[in-house]
């Protein structure tokens, strides 16, 4: 492998690391808070797919915009949906949130299946994005993957500050480590929490949009992500968001090396690197602290 | 009172009505009857797992699919007297799969364990649907049905409508009958105990990690056997059996019947199978029945919502609990 190839190789690991980042800390937060485990987060990337599909063309080449205006919509969704149906599932066992959660599922795949079809659909990279800057003599990378990590970096580190430098962040990592505790300062634990789901929805369906133009949109494409994003939490350790960066990282990593020196086998290697962290620390990398 | 001492009478009466239901039976329902009774095997493997144990898991149908595949790929291609081997061949390679999976995931609890035998069924649905190992995503046939006989003489042949009946029935029996007389036993008590207080069992002296391992490996062995049913009944298998939407119904199942008891995963399985026929035929329901998926989910948000303890929780309507 020469050095270019493994440049590029790199530079796709990063970016597919990031993105799992977005749906994984979303995740994670919410297992962390609300002790929810949420099988429809899936779904949340396959809607923000979708929007981008939906909205492209009223915004032409204003992505920006779109992506804004596509994470305000997915966050009023997440809003509605917590209070319509989450903030019932708190109480519950884990069983019966698997259950439901996974009747959700269930539900807006037909949902999806009514309103947009089961057609595989495409969506075009802006014009400002399209082209792709030259590696070496042969390769060449695309910008849009670029413009993909560096939104990501952006986000993450937004939320890293948002987490680590507000009161707001405070009582997010205080929920995160003892809920009970935060309930009983007084602080106001229905708004905090449907907060962070609508939060949480926002970054899945970004991390969506995001994706919609380097892969295409199709029916189902929330499963496999979701699967791929419960390892990341294991990983990192529930309710940290540094921990799920670092996962993210090395599944993008494993991911992508994998595909490129065992084809066949690559789907296995992930969850070889899940195996490996159980045996070695099974509470996750990072389980207390951020 | 008398409730404890004739519980051995419904699900005896239950077998027998079971038994002699095919002389009534379409050719339909009867293949209907013998696929639920294969899913109650299933459901009934899980059931030690989630109901007696209390480890709720999300990735139960790897050993369905790696039964299921263990038959299709060590079958002679002529068939012949090959049942009696394939089965527990089937459970074998199922409960070793099982070994390691739960060597790795009872380290952890919860909520984490649940998401890692959901990951480690999907590393399975993995290499059955991108490696060449098995057919690919297109799955394997199985021509000829392989037949359970003793010496030369064939006592059940799957290839018969009839006799595979009488061939599920006979395992769902002996499933049940065995988890039964497991869940009386010392092991069983000790897995419940295991369930409502781990910290005091291990206090207690029991060695709780081997014990949820062995719960572990003996679900994942009946659910193999399930699999193995299954791939005879149908003749043909494809990695959508490992997928994680067949772990999320075989749990269904057995919350729509009822935790904790062994003919709750039964009812669960008859209920849930009937339910999706239900939704999914275009007699009855008319246009609806291409859009089975969302009346199937939204009915079970409302059945988990307001049933909490399942059909066999419908039970304290009419019977006060003491």
């Amino acid at each position: 492998m020469d050095l270019a190839t493994f440049l590029v190789q790199c530079l796709n690991a990063v970016q597919y690391g990031l993105l799992l980042f977005l749906l994984a800390s979303g995740l994670t937060l919410i297992f962390g808070i609300m002790g929810v485990i949420n099988l429809a987060h899936g779904s949340f990337y396959m809607l923000g797919a979708y929007m981008a599909f939906g909205l492209a063309p009223f915004f032409g080449g204003n992505f920006i915009g779109m992506l804004v205006v596509g994470v305000l919509l997915a966050a009023a969704f997440g809003y509605v949906l917590e209070w319509l149906f989450f903030s019932y599932l708190y109480q519950r066992e884990h069983l019966q949130q698997v259950l439901m959660t996974y009747a959700l599922i269930l539900v807006f795949e037909e949902l999806r299946s009514l309103l947009a079809g089961n057609n595989v659909h495409g969506v075009q990279a802006p014009a400002w994005l399209a082209g792709s800057i030259a590696l070496g003599e042969l390769m060449s990378y695309p910008v849009y993957r670029l413009f993909a990590s560096a939104a990501c970096i952006v986000i993450a580190l937004g939320l890293y500050a948002l987490v680590n430098h507000t009161r707001l962040g405070m009582m997010v990592r205080a929920g995160a480590s003892n809920r009970d505790m935060v309930r009983g300062l007084g602080i106001n634990i229905k708004l905090l929490y449907r907060g962070v789901f609508a939060a949480g929805v926002a970054l899945a369906a970004l991390a969506g949009m995001i994706a919609a133009p380097m892969s295409s949109v199709y029916p189902g494409m929330g499963g496999s992500v979701l699967i791929i994003c419960f390892v990341v939490v294991v990983i990192g350790g529930i309710g940290s968001i540094t921990g799920a960066l670092i996962a993210s990282l090395l599944v993008g990593f494993v991911d992508t090396f994998g595909k490129v020196f065992f084809a066949e086998y690559s789907g296995v290697g992930v969850y070889l690197l899940m195996a490996v962290v159980l045996v070695w620390r099974p509470q996750g990398l990072m389980r207390r602290g951020y | 009172m008398a409730t404890q001492r004739l519980g051995w009478l419904v699900p005896t009466v239950a077998a027998l009505v079971l038994l002699c239901l095919p002389t009534v039976l379409s050719p339909y329902a009867q293949g209907l009857v013998a696929k639920i009774m294969v899913y109650a095997v299933f459901a009934l493997s899980l059931e030690l797992l989630v109901g007696t144990t209390g480890l709720v898991s999300l990735g139960h149908a790897a050993f369905l699919g790696i039964g299921a595949y263990v038959t299709v790929l060590a079958a002679p291609e002529s068939g012949g007297n090959a049942l009696i081997w394939l089965m527990p061949l089937a459970m074998l390679a199922a409960a070793a799969y099982a070994v390691a999976v739960g060597l790795l995931s009872l380290r952890t609890q919860g909520v984490y364990f649940i998401m890692v035998t959901l990951a480690f069924a999907q590393m399975a649905y993995f290499v059955f649907h991108d490696t060449k190992l098995a057919g690919g995503s297109d799955g394997l046939y199985l021509y000829v049905r392989p037949v359970l006989g003793l010496g030369t003489t064939t006592l059940l042949d799957p290839a018969e409508g009839r006799q595979l009946y009488l061939l599920v029935w006979a395992m769902l029996v002996a499933t049940y009958a065995l988890l039964a007389m497991l869940t009386r036993s010392r092991f069983g008590h000790a897995l419940a105990g295991i369930r409502v207080n781990e910290q005091r069992m291990r206090a207690a002296g029991y060695r709780t990690q081997h014990y949820k391992l062995a719960a572990f490996v003996i679900a994942g062995a009946l659910a193999g056997l399930a699999g193995c049913l299954l791939a005879v009944k149908d003749g043909v298998v494809n990695p959508e059996l490992l997928s994680w939407h067949e772990s999320g119904a075989v749990l269904l199942m057995l919350i729509l019947g009822g935790l904790g008891h062994l003919r709750g995963a039964v009812i669960g399985a008859v209920a849930f199978t009937l339910l999706k026929e239900f939704f999914a035929s275009e007699g009855l329901v008319g246009p609806l029945a291409a859009h089975w998926q969302l009346s199937l989910g939204l009915s079970i948000i409302v059945l988990v919502a307001a049933l909490p303890r399942g059909l066999m929780g419908l039970r304290s309507l009419w019977r006060p609990r003491g």
